[in-house]
Order: structure tokens, then C-alpha cells, then sequence
């Protein structure tokens, strides 16, 4: 059972929406999702809905009881994962293909302009006897020190994370929900955060909402006459002991991406994919994800990028968004981003610089200190 | 779920569980005892974790473990690293529910070994008591100022229940009495007590009018494991397979406030979805043993009544009558439930699936119920009165 995106609606992507509360952000995003799937009406067609979030980011315990009403789900099948927005498509597509259901909606919202101590609350995601008692002041600190790890082990320079910041501003400017994408935004100019990285190294956060609607082939055709087909979906936890992870490769983005394009029998990804949205949280993170998802081999993607390779108009264009670095870290809603932007630029709604928009792979990893990432394959 | 399709690839059937001691105060971590009950668990089907292609983590609020994104935390202890491993949350229902995910994640054809851990360690959550993480699982504006905790609102709907029913504090606490006597035969309980009278229950200490001590269960430390597999991999791992026949879940608004607190509906309706992908259409008499989700003594007959397995009001009768007893017509948490055994949130749901494992194999020992069991029931409920998780297995 073949398993297509019938409409997508978000909300927000503003570092601060002070005048909508979480489930208004969500409300807004599935009512544009549901006219986007052809006005579906969620009482009626929806078989089950699925949230994405976590606890200490809503400030809620058990956050996932608010979850139903604002979907429009209260009193159907409604559960909550505990992971990013793509985590929660590849949830959707499995029930989907198991043949019990065939319309499932897919939410994720963050608001972290609500959380006053952001750092404190990343830093309760490690280790409480291992880790916990180093007193981390910033968790930036860890991504600092894979991120040295990576540039020593495969030569790569800071001009190079330059470049990387320069493509991400320079693709962002034409992505209307981009707003930190600013040509002034020269990273050698920014002040270092955590050596190597810079504060313009580092994405900034965002309040959003996106809402997806998943249905099977056999219903998909009521709801949108231009499906966009998730033909793989997967993800991968390399380890929770951070002491033990790999610290120079992102091990969970290969995994997550061998497993997704199994599924979508691409063999050969950097010939068979048209455009990639992938994670660049962190500016080094872009190169690793490019090279994780068999998209350049390992440490070759700095050449790539200085070669103009994954720019707009280049081989493979990544991050046409500008990724996260331009559109900011919207906590668990990040993989529904870069999936929401890929499927606008496939339908031909969002105009880009791209030669083949008919296949594209879609990647979101969990930030610091988290190994896992999610990988979704979309084809027209 | 709209019931166009029932006919599925993939039939999935569960081939091991676990169970750790349910204790207050465990000295593990949140992680070994996660490993302990999936070790037991893939020990039981013959497997190591090599064999495992997926993993399900079922964990309650993540401030009893204390720790941030609990799943990543977990998933190492729960056997998931370099696995996609996924964590699936509906509040006190999640312990059902990880069977649930566990399901498609199988019947979808991606996965044909998966193993589903829930996990919970609530003693060392805060001070003075665990209950105080439940100072912060209401609405921030409109509820939170009230200060309001989760006894409050549960003792509401006992009294609706007691009222709407006619039924005595007596009749409520038969239910605290049996399972806290079928607890003495259960290898991990918390809370045998194999002389327990009506008597004690209504003396013992009133915590929010009509709740008292003995109506309600423990908090506990503890973690369970399931292992599922496709027809053709179980077939391979054992000859005695237990069929995951219906699955079925439903979700409340989040207004408790107006909800019918004498009846829960949304049990119903997730009953009504599994027992339609089972073909059972008399539950009351084609379920042979049931685990509903018994946190407090009227959650029981709450849920009874919600499944079907007796009509509205009906349910004290039957547990009076000893329909309910382990050798009783309609066995009801032969294993001791939450009140006996003990309830680690997430843990204590996925023990119920893992009791019925072992009653349809008839490996429960000592809890094993009379009667020939050839489908059994778990369910469980959770969030703000709002969750209900149902899965019916069989031969």
C-alpha cells in the first residue's frame, strides 16, 4: 500500500507569536492542511491523528491530553510521540500500510519563546549520573566538540562553515517564512559561542505549527489530485550514552537514510535524488547530514558546497529553504519543516532553482544530546 | 478508524513478555530495569537482541524519570540503539498502547521482530510524593491556579459512579479485596495481602472523599517487555503463539469537566474498534479472562462496563455475585491488577497484555484462571479521564 502526503497547512514560524496560544498555532495549521487536502473534513475522514512532542518543552506533563480537540480529534484515535514531526510520519505511514487505516493526520507545534531557561531544559535530556553532574552552562558545548571532532578528522575549515552560512542566508531570503535569513549575517563577524562555533554557526529558535495529512493510495485521490508519495520512512537512535557516541559522523543519519531509501529502492542516492532538505541546526551539521545521506562521500561535501553543488541551480540543491539556520529551530515541528518546504517546491508552489523536483529526501535529527535522526523520501 | 478495510497483510502475534519486580524505592536506573524486562522478554521467545529489527518505548510523563526526551534516554536500555526505535505516549494508557504501535509496526510489513518495553520509576520523581508531578498535567490557565490534583478529580467520578449506580462503598471495595488477594500469587506484586477485609478498606486512612488508602494503588518502580513478531517469524520462533486479534484506542477532549464521569465513553468506542477487528460482537461472552485497568477499586467496574464485559451498573453485581473471582465465569485481574501487583504507569499497562500473554499460553502458574482461555483483553486509561487503550489476544 503506497503511502501519499494529501495536504499540508503551518503556522507561525515567528521567533515569537505572542498573540496565539499552542493549540490556536495548531488549530490555524490543520485548517490549512484540511482545505489543502481538499477541504477534508476531519470528524468525517480522518482515521486517526498523531502529535509530536515532548513534556519539558510544553511545560506540560502528560502534555499529549491536549493534544485531540484543536485537530479536530477529540473522541477518535489520537496518540502522541514522544519525537520529531518525521518520527510521526513514518508512525502514519506504517499504520497506513498495515491496512487498517487510510487517512492519518500528522501535528507537531513548538513554542519555545514560552520556555525561559531552554538551555536547563536541553540539559535534563542527559544523563542524570553520567553526565548530569559536568553542569553543562551550554549544551552548544557538545555540538562544539563533534563539530571539531568532524573538521579535524576530514579537514574542514571554518571558511568552509562560512560557506555554509552564506548558502543557508542566501536560499532563505527567498523563503517567505525565513526570518533570520539576512545577507548581513556574515559568520566571521559573530562572536564565538562554543569553539568552533559561532553564534551565526548556531540556529535560532522558532514558534510553528505544521500539520500533515497522510493517506493511502486507495483514498488519496478524494482528498488531492497531486499527491506526493512518501515512498520511505525511517529513523535510527545510534546511542543514548553520549560519552560513547560517535562523535566525528552523524552513525543515526546513515542509518535513518539507508533504511528510508531501501524502502524507496534508491540505490544510488546522489544520482536519484533531485533536491534534499536536511538538518543544519549547526552549520557543520549540514556537511555531515549531505554526506550521512550518501548524498557526497564522507568529508567530500565541503568541496561540493564551495563548488556550488548543493547551492540553488547546483547538481543536488540542499536546504533551498535555507534549513534551519534561515528558518530557525521550531523544537519537534524541525523534520515537518523541511518536509513542508520539499513538498511545496515538488507540487510547483514554491518556486526554486531546482532541475529535478520529482524526488527529494527530507532529514531531521533531534539536536544535542540526542543521536537520532529521521529520514523521509518523497517522490511525485 | 473507519472500518473500510480489514484485511490485513500481516497477522501479528506476541512471542515472549517480561516483567520486573514492581517495588517502590528500586535501586536500577530507569535503564537496567527497561533491560531487565526486555532481557526476560527475548529470553522467553529465544532471541537476542540481533533479532530485533524495531523498537517501542512506552514511558508516562517525563518528569518521573526526570529526565528530558525520556526515550532517548531509555532506548538504550530498552534494546534500541542503532534500531529505529520510536517512543509513543497517551498518559496512564501508554502501557496498552506500546503493544499498539508495536502492531503496525509489524503488520505493515517494515518490521518483523519488534520488541515493546515500557518502563516507569516513579519513587524518586519529587518530594514528598510522586503526585506532585501531577501538579503540572492541567491547563496553565484555567486549571493549574486551582492547584488541583489527580485524586480530586478521580474521587469526583467515584462519587458520579457511586451515585448515578446506586452502588455502596462495600460493593466498591470487593474489588480491592480480590485483586489484592490474587496478588499473593504473582511473582513481582507490591502488594499482596492475603487477609484483606471489606472492613479494612473502609478503615483505612480517607484521602479525598470517597477515596481511601486501600482503593487505590501503589506507586511503584518497574518495567515490562513484549515481544511481537509476523505469522511467519513466529510460527518459526514458537508453536504457541498468542494472536494480537484487535487493537483499539480512543482519545477524549480535554475538558473533563464535561464529561459523563459515570460512564467512560471513550473505552467504549476504543473496545468497539478492537473487538470490530476481532469479530467479537458478545464480549461478555467471548472473552474468556480480562486485565481492565484498575489504578482505583472503581476504575474496574468503570471499565468493565466500558468494554461491555458487563452493562452500565451492572458490573458490582457481578463482583459481588463472584463472576469476577479467578475461578469465577468472567475472570477479572486474576493477576492482582494495579492494586495488587502495583502500578509503575506505563509498566503496569504493558504487565496486563503480558498476564494475558501468559493466560492464553496457560503459563500464568498460580494466577491462572479455571476456566479454558482462548481470548483475553487488557486495557488501560489514562490522561484526564480521557484515554482508553484496548488489545484482545487469543489463539
Amino acid at each position: 500500500m503506497r503511502v501519499g502526503i494529501a495536504g499540508v497547512g503551518w503556522f507561525g514560524f515567528q521567533p515569537e507569536i505572542v498573540d496565539y496560544s499552542f493549540r490556536e498555532m495548531v488549530f490555524k495549521a490543520a485548517q490549512r492542511a484540511y482545505e489543502d487536502a481538499g477541504g477534508l473534513d476531519p470528524r468525517r475522514d480522518a482515521d486517526a491523528f498523531i502529535s509530536c512532542q515532548e513534556d519539558f518543552w510544553e511545560g506540560i506533563s502528560i502534555a499529549d491530553e491536549f493534544a485531540p480537540d484543536q485537530l479536530g480529534g477529540a473522541m477518535k484515535p489520537v496518540y502522541t510521540v514522544a519525537g520529531d514531526g518525521l518520527q510521526c510520519v513514518g508512525q502514519a505511514s506504517m499504520m497506513i500500510k498495515s491496512g487498517l487505516f487510510d487517512v492519518v493526520v500528522v501535528e507537531s507545534h513548538g513554542k519555545p519563546s514560552d520556555i525561559a531557561t531552554l538551555n536547563d531544559v536541553m540539559f535534563t535530556a542527559t544523563d542524570p549520573i553520567s553526565v548530569r553532574p559536568l553542569g553543562l552552562e551550554n549544551v552548544h558545548a557538545v555540538a562544539a566538540l563533534e563539530a571539531r571532532s568532524y573538521m579535524s578528522k576530514y579537514g574542514v575549515s571554518e571558511d568552509h562553515l562560512d560557506a555554509v552560512v552564506e548558502k543557508a542566508h542566501e536560499a532563505g531570503l527567498r523563503n517567505p517564512r525565513a526570518v533570520y535569513a539576512s545577507l548581513d549575517r556574515k559568520r566571521s563577524s559573530t562572536p564565538v559561542v562554543a569553539d568552533p562555533l559561532r553564534e551565526a554557526d548556531i540556529a535560532r529558535f522558532v514558534d510553528a505549527a505544521v500539520v500533515v495529512v497522510l493517506a493511502s493510495e486507495r483514498v488519496i485521490r478524494d482528498y488531492t489530485d497531486a499527491p506526493v508519495w512518501v515512498d520511505g520512512a525511517w529513523w535510527s537512535t545510534e546511542i543514548s550514552t553520549l560519552e560513547l557516541h560517535d562523535w566525528s559522523f552523524p552513525v543515526h543519519a546513515r542509518e535513518a537514510a539507508d533504511g528510508a531509501y531501501a524502502q524507496a529502492k534508491i540505490a544510488d542516492p546522489a544520482k536519484e535524488v533531485g533536491f534534499a532538505e536536511v538538518d543544519n541546526r549547526y552549520s557543520f551539521k549540514e556537511l555531515q547530514h549531505i554526506e550521512a545521506l550518501r548524498l557526497a562521500p564522507k568529508g567530500a561535501a565541503k568541496d561540493l558546497l564551495a563548488d556550488g553543488a548543493f547551492c540553488p541551480g547546483g547538481r543536488l540543491p540542499v536546504n533551498l529553504s535555507g534549513g534551519a539556520l534561515a528558518e530557525g529551530v521550531p523544537l519537534e515541528v524541525h523534520g515537518l519543516a523541511r518536509l513542508s518546504y520539499a513538498v511545496g517546491v515538488m507540487r510547483g508552489e514554491i518556486k526554486a532553482e531546482v532541475d529535478r523536483a520529482d524526488v527529494a529526501v527530507v532529514h531531521s535529527w533531534r539536536g544535542v544530546p540526542t543521536t537520532t535522526s529521521a529520514v523521509t523520501v518523497l517522490r511525485l | 478508524m473507519t472500518g473500510r478495510n480489514l484485511n490485513f497483510k500481516h497477522r501479528v502475534a506476541a512471542v515472549g513478555a517480561g516483567l520486573t519486580l514492581f517495588r517502590s524505592r528500586m535501586l536500577e536506573t530507569p535503564q537496567e530495569l527497561a533491560w531487565l524486562a526486555a532481557k526476560q522478554a527475548l529470553d522467553e521467545a529465544g532471541l537476542t537482541l540481533k533479532d530485533i529489527d524495531c523498537v517501542v518505548i512506552g514511558s508516562a510523563p517525563d518528569a518521573f524519570d526526570g529526565v528530558h526526551m525520556k526515550g532517548e534516554y531509555l532506548a538504550e536500555g530498552a534494546g534500541g540503539i542503532h534500531k529505529p526505535t520510536v517512543r509513543v505516549y497517551v498518559g496512564g494508557a501508554t502501557g496498552v498502547f506500546v503493544p499498539i504501535a508495536a502492531w503496525w509496526h509489524v503488520a505493515s510489513g517494515l518490521c518483523r521482530r519488534v520488541l515493546a518495553v515500557a518502563e516507569e520509576k516513579m519513587s524518586h520523581a519529587a518530594r514528598p510524593h510522586a503526585q506532585y508531578v501531577f501538579r503540572y498535567i492541567w491547563d496553565p490557565i484555567v486549571e493549574k491556579p486551582l492547584n488541583p490534583n489527580l485524586i480530586w478529580i478521580f474521587a469526583m467520578e467515584m462519587h458520579r459512579y457511586m451515585h448515578k449506580c446506586g452502588v455502596k462503598k462495600e460493593d466498591v471495595a470487593l474489588v480491592s479485596v480480590k485483586n489484592k488477594r490474587n496478588a499473593c500469587g504473582h511473582p513481582s506484586a507490591q502488594l499482596c495481602m492475603p487477609n484483606i477485609t471489606v472492613d479494612d478498606v473502609l478503615k483505612s486512612e480517607v484521602l479525598v472523599w470517597p477515596v481511601q488508602l486501600l482503593d487505590i494503588s501503589p506507586t511503584s518502580d518497574g518495567a515490562a517487555a513484549v515481544v511481537l513478531a509476523s505469522e511467519e517469524e513466529a510460527r518459526r520462533i514458537t508453536d504457541t503463539p498468542v494472536w494480537i486479534k484487535g487493537i483499539g484506542w480512543t482519545l477524549d477532549t480535554t475538558h473533563w469537566t464535561n464529561r459523563d464521569l459515570a460512564y467512560p465513553e471513550y473505552v467504549r468506542r476504543a473496545a468497539e474498534m478492537a473487538y470490530r477487528m476481532a469479530g467479537i460482537d458478545n464480549p461478555r461472552k467471548q472473552i474468556d479472562v480480562a486485565e481492565p485497568y484498575d489504578p482505583f477499586d472503581y476504575k474496574e467496574l468503570h471499565h468493565m462496563e466500558g468494554l461491555g464485559l458487563a452493562k452500565k451498573c451492572e458490573a458490582p453485581v457481578l463482583t459481588r455475585e463472584g463472576v469476577t473471582q479467578r475461578d469465577g465465569d468472567l475472570p477479572i485481574n486474576p493477576s492482582g491488577g494495579l492494586l495488587g501487583v502495583g502500578n509503575p504507569i506505563a509498566a503496569a499497562g504493558l504487565m496486563k497484555v503480558a498476564e494475558i500473554f501468559w493466560q492464553v499460553r496457560g503459563e500464568a502458574g498460580e494466577r491462572q484462571v479455571k476456566k479454558p482461555v482462548y481470548t483475553g483483553l487488557a486495557q488501560a486509561w489514562g490522561d484526564l479521564m480521557q484515554a482508553g487503550t484496548v488489545v484482545v489476544m487469543g489463539i
